[in-house]
């Protein structure tokens, strides 16, 4: 029964598995712009958040429509609202994304005032926890949904040496400071992303158990 | 809360057909309970039940017991006074073919109400609780039959009123009706609430969900699940139950 709402809720299960793979690519080519320093690169990149901004509208219609058509209960209310929640997170990890090529670019060609340490890795966290969270949202996985909370500990945990990193750099010699303010917001722009993330897991264990950190919504 | 319906054991049978099987349930004083479940389940046997208008039909037997007020409705009880105290408004609006007055009247002037200043009074309470004093206080003697099919439906809760029941049974009192007549029935029982207590079968799912305090899944005959409104409608603990509301089968 309700076999065209069940397409509807296939459909945007893709839609959420294509933005978060969007998603995933943004925060990839953001560590790329930073490794090969390349501008034409960084354009690009800040460009394509357009893109994930009109997916996002995209599927916040898809949603309006099916409250309004479908008028859903239980665990497809939770589903819907879960998406509508999530694509939010997602939108902003977007920008996030697109925020670091811009720095980069106030950067450009200048020689790091140290090697690119932590910041590849903390790309590559922010982009696994974007891929499991949206994997435990299409599976309804509440254990894959709490791994992924747990790894933004490993991301903040990141930012912190990186900081203390980028303190020692200003102390050491004033020239530093412009570059690793830079860096430094670099940083808290993917620890922001894996904030986020983490948001995308707790939604997702929402839709299942219909509690949020804890504490039963609806 | 006060417990008005005490239900244990209830089984029905018509002939050899066991339409309920074990109905065990409380239902408690100004709320408004809905009782949901697919066509066949027993909703409407149940409410029947409940002013023992199953007694009307032939070959129906009904073993465990109903405690209104602590009192077995099953036992040594008058049931004109049972249906005194618990009215009902069934899905088709039926006022008699007579004055909305009279429609009202009627009720009181059976149990021996005579003097028209009290039924006046009455009347007007009646229609002020439903919601259609305004509307008709100008043609009261008028036939309810010229009403809209909104404005009987309305005229059918006075009369039940007219006769001050403690308890309102609704069977998909609204199913007939337009959108801006059912609204103004959902209205009303939220105000009714107040005063009565109020119990309803119905097909609407959203109906359910806007207006009642509590809900009963039945399926084949059993309650499956009895919860607040809010629970079952966000977390049904039982997959029938959110199979069922989210329409996956009935």
């Amino acid at each position: 029964m309700r076999n065209s709402f069940e397409k509807e809720l296939e459909l945007l299960n893709l839609d959420i598995i294509k933005m978060g793979s969007m998603i995933e690519d943004a925060i990839d080519k953001a560590i790329i712009v930073l490794k090969k320093q390349d501008p034409e690169m960084a354009k690009a990149a800040i460009e394509y958040d357009d893109v994930i901004d009109e997916m996002e509208r995209n599927i916040e219609s898809k949603c309006l429509k099916l409250l309004l058509h479908q008028q859903p209960v239980a665990r497809d209310l939770r589903l819907i609202s879960t998406a509508l929640k999530v694509i939010t997170d997602m939108e902003r990890i977007g920008d996030h994304a697109a925020d670091i090529s811009e720095i980069f670019l106030r950067i450009g060609q200048e020689k790091y005032i140290k090697e690119l340490e932590h910041i590849p890795e903390m790309g590559d966290i922010a982009a696994k926890m974007v891929r499991q969270s949206v994997d435990a949202f299409v599976k309804r996985d509440v254990a894959i949904a709490e791994r992924v909370i747990e790894m933004d500990n490993q991301v903040d945990d990141l930012f912190n040496m990186l900081k203390v990193d980028l303190t020692d750099l200003m102390i050491k010699d004033k020239k530093n400071i412009d570059q690793a303010i830079d860096f430094l917001l670099i940083a808290k722009y993917l620890e922001r992303i894996g904030d986020h993330a983490e948001n995308i897991a707790e939604w997702v264990i929402f839709s299942v158990t219909g509690e949020h950190k804890h504490i039963r919504i609806i | 809360m006060k417990n008005v319906f005490n239900v244990k054991n209830l089984n029905l049978f018509y002939g050899e057909t066991h339409a309920l099987t074990d109905v065990n349930i409380t239902l408690c004083e100004n709320e408004i309970t809905a009782l949901i479940g697919p066509s066949g389940c027993g909703k409407s046997s149940f409410l029947r039940t409940l002013n023992r208008m199953n007694d009307l039909i032939e070959n129906c037997k009904t073993t465990g017991e109903i405690l209104f007020n602590g009192e077995n409705i099953y036992g040594d009880f008058d049931v004109n006074l049972l249906r005194k105290h618990v009215g009902m408004v069934f899905q088709k609006p039926n006022p008699f073919p007579m004055s909305i007055y009279d429609n009202i009247a009627f009720g009181p002037r059976t149990h021996g109400i005579k003097k028209k200043s009290q039924l006046d009074e009455i009347v007007e309470k009646s229609l002020r609780d439903a919601a259609m004093w305004d509307e008709v206080k100008d043609r009261l003697k008028k036939s309810a039959i010229g009403l809209s099919g909104g404005q009987q439906q309305r005229v059918c809760i006075a009369r039940a009123l007219a006769v001050a029941p403690q308890v309102l049974l609704m069977d998909e009192p609204t199913s007939a009706l337009d959108p801006i007549s059912t609204s103004k029935i959902e209205d009303l029982m939220n105000e009714l609430k107040e005063k009565y207590t109020i119990i309803i079968v119905t097909h609407n799912m959203q109906q359910a969900a806007r207006v009642s305090d509590m809900t009963a899944f039945f399926l084949l005959g059993e309650i499956v699940e009895y919860e607040t409104t809010d629970n079952l409608f966000s977390l049904p603990k039982d997959k029938r139950t959110e199979d069922y509301i989210t329409g996956r089968f009935g």
